[in-house]
C-alpha cells in the first residue's frame, strides 16, 4: 500500500473535483498548499507512477454528448472466468469489468455512441461465449459523484 | 460539442502530462492556444459534457479496498422517494434505477467505497433503515478486469 503523508492527501483530496483549469495548476496548486509548484510536481509523479493516481483529465459524461451506456451482468462457470473477462475487456466500449461472486457474477458497463452499438457488442458476446448476459440499462440516475474521502 | 472539443478530449483522456504547463503540448498539436483549451474545458464542464475534470484515484492502491454494489429490491411505486434518500448518503458515489431481468429482482443500484467490506456493510446497513427497504445484497468485487473510465 502506498504511503501518504498529510501533504498528499490533501493533494487528492483536492484534484479530485478542484483541479484549476489554468496555463499553470500545478503552480496554483502549490500557492493554494503553501508548497512550490516543483514540489507539487515531485509529489504527483511518485503518486501517478506508485498507482494512487490514474489519471488527472477528463471524466467523461455518455450521455452528455448524446451517448448512452449500460451495466451487464453474466453468470460465467468458475473455469471460464478468465476467458470470457478477456472477450469483454477487448471491446473498447466497455468501461469497467469486476468480478463479483453471486448468482450473476461478472459485472461490466459498456458505454457507446449508441443503442445499436451496445446490442452488437451484447450479441458478438452471446455467440462468441455461448453464455446469457443480462443488460440492465439506466432507468434513472439519482447520483453519480465518484469522490474518495482519503482519510 | 464541435470537432476541436472532441480532439481536446482525445488529447487529454489518458490524462494531461505532470509538469509545468501541461496544456502546451497539446495546444501546439491542435494549433490553438493553451487558453483556448482551458476555456473549451471549461465549457463542456458547465455544458456537462464532462462530469468533472481532474484525478482519477486508483483507490485500491491508497487502501480503500472495499467496493460494494449494492442492490435493493424496491417496489417501483417507492423508487423516486427511496433512490433520492440513497443518492443523500454521503458514501453512496452511484445510485441508480434498472430494469429488473428474469431470476433478477433488485432495480436500485448503489455504490459504496471504503476502507473495509465493514464499514460498507454498515453503510448499507445505515440506509436499509432509512428507507425501510430490508431486501437487498451487497456484492463485493473481487478482481478487476478492467478500468478505463469513458473514452471517446
Amino acid at each position: 500500500m502506498i504511503f501518504l503523508d498529510d501533504t498528499d492527501k490533501k493533494i487528492l483530496n483536492t484534484i479530485q473535483f478542484d483541479f484549476p483549469l489554468e496555463k499553470e495548476p500545478f503552480m496554483k496548486l502549490g500557492n493554494e498548499l503553501g508548497i512550490s509548484e516543483e514540489e507539487v510536481i515531485k509529489r504527483l509523479q511518485r503518486l501517478h507512477d506508485e498507482g494512487a493516481i490514474r489519471k488527472i483529465g477528463p471524466i467523461i459524461n455518455r450521455t452528455g454528448i448524446g451517448g448512452t451506456s449500460t451495466l451487464v451482468a453474466a453468470n460465467v462457470p468458475d473455469e471460464r472466468i478468465d476467458e470470457v473477462a478477456d472477450y469483454i475487456n477487448e471491446y473498447q466500449e466497455v468501461s469497467h469489468n469486476y468480478l463479483r461472486p453471486e448468482r450473476y457474477n461478472v459485472w461490466f458497463t459498456i458505454s457507446a455512441p449508441d443503442r445499436v452499438r451496445i446490442d452488437n457488442i451484447l450479441n458478438d458476446l452471446r455467440k462468441r461465449t455461448g453464455l446469457e448476459f443480462i443488460d440492465l440499462p439506466t432507468k434513472r440516475l439519482f447520483k453519480i459523484g465518484v469522490k474518495f474521502d482519503i482519510r | 460539442m464541435d470537432a476541436i472539443d472532441e480532439r481536446i478530449l482525445k488529447a487529454t483522456q489518458n490524462g494531461i502530462p505532470l509538469k509545468r504547463s501541461p496544456f502546451a503540448k497539446i495546444a501546439i498539436e491542435l494549433g490553438i492556444s493553451e487558453q483556448e483549451i482551458i476555456d473549451r474545458l471549461g465549457k463542456m464542464k458547465e455544458d456537462n459534457v464532462i462530469r468533472r475534470f481532474g484525478a482519477s484515484i486508483g483507490h485500491r492502491d491508497i487502501g480503500i479496498v472495499a467496493n460494494a454494489m449494492c442492490v435493493w429490491n424496491v417496489p417501483d411505486e417507492r423508487t423516486e422517494e427511496v433512490g433520492a434518500i440513497m443518492a443523500a448518503f454521503e458514501e453512496v458515489t452511484h445510485c441508480y434505477e434498472r430494469p429488473r431481468a428474469p431470476g433478477w429482482d433488485y432495480n436500485l443500484f448503489t455504490m459504496v467505497h471504503s476502507y473495509t467490506q465493514e464499514d460498507c456493510k454498515e453503510v448499507a446497513a445505515k440506509i436499509s433503515q432509512a428507507t425501510g427497504i430490508d431486501n437487498y445484497k451487497l456484492l463485493f468485487s473481487q478482481t478487476e478486469f478492467k478500468k478505463t473510465g469513458v473514452r471517446l
